[in-house]
């Protein structure tokens, strides 16, 4: 084992492809000899060569449309969108062709495609560096769409998703790259060595994907989140005084609806919390399959924490941010109900 | 004299009622345009994108240093396949408007592009087709009763029906599955020639869209991916005039040929005779030439004319003159092929005619016994549940479950 935060664990993930699998190519803007704005990439190019681990020209619907091309070639590529924010050039490509060039083909054509993109705020990023756009991807059929919360499960969930023949869309919280935030600005960055999950097997393993996780078991009450909100979650949750079961939900799409079921039925009640917007956002989908499937053991209406239906504000982040003092009122009254 | 900014809305040089005018299509004389070698600098034959190569002469003659010396056997074959396309159009629009198939688009009078460039290349070079390439599936031997399956959606559908009429596909043959999406083939194309690349393989990939398509963001996407890697692609622009209603200048091609935005980026553009077989044949074999040999890409735009509507959805005598594809200056490209090989003398119009009538006959057997693995009204159906299928490679639990429920509610 090696303690990695984030983006070593990533780093690792992409070594271990490139090495095991010709097949698989880097691409992205300054992914290559720079290694990228995030280093996830870093020194790969130097490892593996400028013809696997590519710059690309900034145009995110040329990065996933010639993806998409190398792909149905045999190639495995993991292409990087810089920011969320910026994914939405390639919007059409994603949608219309990659996640349905399968099915429209009657299986005969594939593209076995990663897109990595660092999603999620608390970096003073404002609305163009801070936006949690999955809800927009698991809306569409085809794609598979996971966000990991920790190194352990980022380096497990990328090695799945690039040895996966379906395209993921692998969203990554660039707030807890470092570190598990909790939600407290205020308070010192706390390292990913201080985490159990900061701890890495250097070498290849997996981590399906469709599988959620508990990460806090308990009786009282179900807090449904992913990312980063997981941290800020279980922190909340030590502060509030209830005895709430935290799942992770690490895959959006598919979902893992049984481990959800299990809970909440155990609970009878539940709070979702995520940092995307609320109206029309996947914490819908969630609160909407909860009730379909729990809905005789519910003691309560469903609670969700979100992220105000507004875009990102640069000044007010801590005002938008669903930090931990209304994920505790929103337990409250869950409790209350 | 005031002078202020004024706002350009480009005109089509006729509309119905009037007479039409192809004063605007710049037409260089056959055997006009050297022909340079394949590793020129694009900028140092940027006369290519502006004039236009043509082998083809009004006598039937062929010239020039773009001659492909085709033997007269290959010329056949290319015939039957023009004719073979024709015939196989005429066939599915007649049995649309029967209410057989919900939908059709023909290529007719455009039939060079795809047959002519089809042939120019190897089995193993990848097409990305836009949906009015329906020659590529013929000169690759799919045959008429799978295409037509295809449109019916039935139990022989390649697509399972999941896909409007004529968005065809075949892993075997190396034709892309066709999108309804326009240009979003152009980057892939790219991407999967870059991976050809990588892997120290000659093959090439082509693509296809049309004049409007080019003012997609893809478009210049493609090009740029395509100049900066120097992916072994061939990108064509097919210049038919019109894009449903909407004449090509509103895709700026009142300005500049589209072949000459490839010069932008460092990518020869190359414009042709898209209705003239031999002059097709010849700048696509020129361009997969620089293809396979390092030169890098090459963008090529044909010029021709949408002699048919758009689609069986579309009725272009509301938008253009009606005698305007009798007055295109370019003529059929069947015609111009026969001509020469009847002036070559290995040919006859009576030739031409049985095999008029043999083709016809060949569309009309193939839609008899297409109809017999099921229409969308009669049966033999495909089984619905099976839409749950592919949409991932392993059905995961939610399809599943819609699955269950659909097949116990059913439909309607």
């Amino acid at each position: 084992m090696a303690q990695m935060n984030m983006i070593q664990a990533l780093n690792s993930a992409m070594d271990i492809a490139l090495s095991k699998d010709p097949r698989v190519v880097i691409m992205g803007e300054d992914v290559g000899y720079f290694g990228g704005v995030f280093r996830c990439t870093d020194g790969l190019q130097r490892k593996h060569g400028d013809h696997r681990v590519l710059d690309t020209p900034i145009a995110e619907g040329g990065i996933v449309g010639t993806a998409i091309g190398m792909g149905v070639n045999g190639m495995r590529p993991v292409a990087e969108i810089q920011f969320a924010d910026y994914i939405y050039p390639a919007f059409d490509q994603i949608v219309s062709e990659l996640a349905r060039l399968r099915h429209r083909s009657a299986g005969d054509f594939f593209a076995p495609i990663t897109i990595r993109s660092p999603c999620g705020g608390g970096i003073r990023g404002g609305q163009t560096h801070s936006q949690s756009p999955e809800g927009i991807f698991t809306h569409v059929c085809g794609i598979k769409v996971v966000m990991p919360s920790n190194p352990y499960d980022a380096k497990g969930m990328l090695l799945s998703a690039i040895e996966d023949d379906d395209p993921v869309v692998f969203f990554e919280p660039k707030r807890i790259y470092n570190g598990p935030f909790d939600g407290d600005p205020d308070k010192p960055a706390r390292p990913w060595t201080t985490h159990p999950k900061g701890e890495v097997p250097e070498g290849h393993y997996t981590v399906p994907l469709g599988k959620a996780e508990i990460v806090r078991a308990g009786e009282d009450a179900t807090i449904v989140t992913y990312g980063t909100m997981v941290h800020v979650a279980v922190a909340a949750t030590e502060k509030s005084g209830i005895n709430a079961e935290i799942i992770d939900v690490r895959s959006m799409a598919p979902l893992d609806v049984a481990t959800l079921r299990a809970s909440v039925e155990k609970t009878g009640r539940c709070v979702i919390v995520h940092e995307a917007t609320r109206f029309s956002g996947y914490g819908a989908e969630l609160s909407a399959t909860i009730q379909e499937e729990c809905f005789w053991h519910l003691e309560a209406p469903i609670q969700r924490v979100t992220g105000w239906d507004t875009p990102y504000p640069h000044a007010f982040e801590w005002e938008y941010f669903p930090g931990q003092k209304r994920i505790i009122n929103a337990l409250r009254t869950v409790m209350e109900a | 004299m005031i002078q202020k900014s004024r706002l350009h809305i480009p005109q089509p040089p006729a509309r119905p009622g009037e007479a039409p005018d192809f004063s605007y299509v710049k037409i260089s004389a056959p055997g006009e345009v050297p022909r340079p070698d394949v590793n020129t600098r694009a900028m140092d034959m940027a006369d290519l994108a502006h004039s236009m190569v043509r082998v083809l002469k009004d006598d039937g003659k062929t010239t020039g240093p773009w001659n492909p010396h085709l033997e007269p056997e290959v010329l056949q074959v290319g015939l039957r396949h023009m004719m073979l396309t024709r015939a196989f159009d005429d066939r599915m629009q007649r049995v649309q408007r029967q209410g057989k198939i919900s939908f059709y688009i023909k290529s007719t009078g455009e039939e060079a592009v795809a047959v002519a460039q089809c042939m120019a290349l190897r089995p193993g070079d990848m097409l990305f087709p836009s949906y009015r390439q329906q020659g590529l599936q013929i000169v690759r031997g799919r045959k008429l009763v799978d295409l037509m399956c295809q449109c019916l959606s039935n139990t022989r559908d390649m697509c399972k029906g999941r896909q409007m009429p004529i968005m065809y596909h075949s892993r075997e043959a190396n034709l892309f599955s066709i999108s309804g999406n326009l240009t979003t083939q152009y980057p892939q194309a790219v991407g999967w020639a870059m991976a050809a690349a990588m892997k120290g393989e000659d093959n090439l990939a082509a693509s296809w869209i049309g004049d409007g398509s080019t003012a997609e963001p893809d478009f210049h996407h493609a090009l740029t991916f395509a100049s900066v890697y120097q992916a072994p692609v061939i990108l064509n622009v097919v210049n038919n005039q019109w894009a449903i209603s909407t004449f090509q200048a509103f895709a700026g091609g009142g300005r500049e040929p589209f072949a000459a935005r490839g010069l932008g980026y460092g990518i020869p553009g190359i414009r042709v005779d898209g209705n003239d077989f031999l002059a097709v044949y010849a700048v696509t074999e020129w361009a997969a030439e620089r293809a396979r040999t390092g030169a890098g890409p090459t963008l090529i735009e044909h010029v021709t004319y949408r002699a048919s509507a758009h689609s069986t959805s579309d009725d272009p005598s509301r938008y253009r003159p009606k005698e305007d594809s009798d007055s295109w200056p370019l003529g059929d490209p069947i015609k111009r092929l026969k001509q020469y090989l009847v002036q070559l003398g290995v040919w006859t119009d009576k030739q031409h005619e049985a095999l008029e009538r043999e083709l016809e006959m060949h569309a009309a057997d193939s839609w008899k016994e297409a109809v017999t693995y099921g229409t969308m009204s009669e049966g033999p159906g495909l089984d619905p549940s099976d839409m749950f299928e592919d949409v991932y490679k392993e059905m995961p639990e939610h399809l599943k479950k819609q699955r269950e429920q659909m097949l116990a509610e059913g439909g309607k």
